[in-house]
């Protein structure tokens, strides 16, 4: 059961990245990105990795995206002038790479097969916070050194038609 | 029964009920704001449908409303972009219906030798995962104000979900402290750590052990919903009716459950939070146990009896809190929704975790 | 498929949230398409135009949005991001003591001094 969920959610992560950089609209790109993030929480949720998942979904779909979606609307392109992307030699070139590329990450993570079992009690909450709140404090602590300069950075670039 | 198929029948059974209870709750919401607006008022409210003469209060108007959207003209504006308008209702309710799955609606019972929680999915992820979906009902207000190719709708989706992010941030952080206190994010355990006595007097109920967080919840979770004094986007005297000014049929009326939906879900996480949920007042497994040591024994069925009612009698309560407040308080400005939000509400939630923090760890010592 | 079936556990809680996840989608589209197949369609180029009470539109509706809410979306990121950190601290506070309290002080801190600053700059303020 596990593995047919596992196929069927990662077959959907991977169509809705696939629609979210091959459709024209970008609002429809951005609905696909939803699509995949949850896809990804859900193989989030099959590996046990529960507070991630939520994470995941609280973070990435929930506040990302809809920064993307404003993004769309303050620039808000009209439908007849959206730009038409061609396939240039360049652009196959750079797909055929990228799939080169999967195809060699899946070759060698084969090679280098590791079965993992059920990992239990590992993607809990409390989990996550005991290794973030000890082994990795430094890595937690200069999080917030950048999440400040993202709120300056935000502001400085907003600053000028505030 | 065996294994799997006692599971599945708990499974569909938990969803069956509890799923029945809130969209009947939503049902008789619609019924209760208009009475209630109505009695508020000095009014009748409505009291017209009726079934072979029957009239029940204008019970029954829900249900000409019903079917009479069913049966309206379902439109598609000239201007807008057919697709995405027709996404938005779906991106409101499908989140609204998945929010109901944590709410624990009653205490653990024993069916055929087995224990059974009242409750659809346990998630050790608890709250986030309410957070987590009722995030996304952001998308229905932006898709629905943007897809309907309209000014009202567009500006009306923008203020509401700038409105929504921003509430949403006090409404986690409000809850910080409920956490710290019950050690858990999982709904089931912070009802169990809500069945003690706090100084062996009182139940220690959220409300109690966090009156600050409880306030900023609720008025988060006002703003959140979309709700007086905060229902910016309908502020019908300024947007029509918002980011759904160009909906019509039953897609409006998606819009409107989901609405109710999260209302009933919110009073049900308020309940459970901040008012021990399922918890009856000093009633243990057994019976009722008093402070001052005097117990009335109790057959467990009464108890579990008591305890569902207690949860039911919290919801209706926090759910008529939603009407009462509605026709009580003025609307606010924008500028004040996002002034309130973002300097008040966020530093007072921050100031409660910190006092939070160093009561629970003096009291330690 | 019975052996397929032996392997799933329907106790799993997360079983149920799949089960309510697809009566959600169901309906959600199911409603929008029963609307559609049940109402009545009778085109009308006032009825199906932009409403402006009555009034014919005289600008498109594409207009663009102000910067602000650009503002209040990064904003809502950061102190999201900010929630999800606390969440595993609250959990754990008790067992972390003063020295998670002095931490998470440290961490809350540093962004507060990016709420001040966009307070002090005016990203808060709507007229």
């Amino acid at each position: 059961m596990e593995t047919v969920l596992f196929i069927l959610f990662g077959a959907i992560a991977v169509c809705g990245a696939i629609m979210v950089v091959t459709r024209k609209h970008p609002m429809a790109s951005a609905l696909y990105l939803i699509l995949t993030l949850f896809a990804v929480a859900a193989l989030f949720v099959l590996r046990q990795a529960h507070f991630l998942a939520a994470i995941q979904v609280i973070i990435y779909a929930g506040a990302v995206v809809v920064l993307f979606i404003f993004v769309i609307m303050l620039i808000n392109v009209p439908e007849d002038r959206l730009p038409v992307e061609r396939a240039t030699t360049m652009r196959v070139l750079g797909v055929l790479a990228a799939g080169f590329f999967i195809l060699e990450s899946a070759v060698l993570a084969r090679r280098f097969w590791m079965p993992i079992g059920p990992v239990a009690e590992v993607g809990t909450v409390e989990a996550v916070g005991r290794a973030l709140f000890t082994d990795y404090l430094l890595a937690f602590e200069i999080t917030s050194v950048l999440l400040l300069a993202a709120v300056i950075g935000a502001i400085a670039l907003a600053k000028r038609k505030i | 029964m065996t294994g799997p198929l006692f599971d599945i029948t708990v499974a569909v059974a938990r969803i069956a009920v509890f799923f029945a209870f809130c969209f009947g709750l939503v049902v008789v919401m619609t019924w209760v704001e208009r009475k209630g607006a109505a009695y508020i008022q000095d009014r009748r409210g409505p009291n017209r449908a009726d079934i072979f003469g029957i009239r029940a209060w204008g019970l029954f108007h829900p249900l000409a409303d019903a079917l009479k959207f069913l049966f309206k003209e379902d439109f598609i504006p000239d201007n807008a972009h057919r697709l995405f308008y027709q996404m938005a209702p779906m991106f409101s309710l499908a989140p609204a219906i998945l929010g109901i799955a944590v709410i624990p609606f009653g205490p653990d019972v024993t069916v055929m030798g087995r224990t059974v929680a009242l409750q659809i999915a346990d998630l050790n992820v608890g709250i986030l995962y309410l957070f987590a979906v009722s995030g996304m009902t952001v998308y229905g207000v932006v898709l629905g104000g943007w897809a309907s190719g309209s000014k009202y709708p567009l500006l009306g989706g923008l203020r509401s979900s700038a409105q929504m992010l921003s509430y949403e941030v006090s409404m986690g952080l409000s809850l910080i402290g409920i956490f710290m206190v019950f050690e858990s994010v999982r709904m089931s355990q912070i009802v169990a750590g809500q069945g003690g006595l706090l100084f062996g007097v009182v139940p220690k109920w959220g409300v109690l052990v966090q009156p600050l967080g409880f306030i900023l919840f609720l008025v988060a979770q006002y703003a959140e919903a979309n709700r007086t004094p905060f229902d910016m986007p309908e502020s019908e005297s300024e947007l029509v009716a918002g980011y759904h000014t160009e909906y019509a049929s039953f897609k409006f009326s998606m819009f409107m459950m989901a609405e109710y939906l999260h209302m009933v879900v919110g009073a049900a996480v308020v309940a459970t939070l901040f008012f021990g949920g399922w918890q009856f007042p000093y009633l243990g497994d057994a019976g009722f146990l008093f402070p001052g040591g005097f117990a009335v024994a109790m057959p467990p069925a009464l108890v579990l009896l008591l305890r569902i009612g207690a949860f039911v009698a919290k919801v209706l309560f926090f759910a008529w809190l939603y009407v009462w407040v509605r026709w009580t308080v003025p609307r606010f400005r924008y500028d004040q929704v996002m002034r309130l939000g973002w300097k008040v509400m966020l530093p007072l939630s921050l100031l409660n975790i910190f006092v939070t923090g160093l009561t629970l760890l003096l009291l330690k010592k | 498929m019975a052996g397929f079936l032996a392997t799933v556990d329907f106790s799993n809680p997360y079983f149920a949230v799949l089960v309510l996840l697809v009566i959600a989608l169901a309906m959600s589209v199911g409603f929008v398409l029963l609307s559609q197949a049940l109402g009545p369609k009778r085109y009308d180029r006032i009825k199906y135009g932009v409403y402006e009470c009555g009034v014919d539109p005289i600008t498109p509706a594409a207009v663009r949005v102000s910067v602000k809410f650009y503002l209040v979306a990064i904003l809502f990121i950061l102190f999201d991001l900010e929630t999800t950190f606390l969440y595993p601290w609250a959990v754990l506070f008790r067992s972390l003591g003063w020295f998670g309290f002095i931490e998470m002080a440290v961490f809350v801190g540093i962004l507060l001094v990016g709420l001040v600053y966009a307070w002090k700059k005016g990203a808060l303020e709507w007229q």
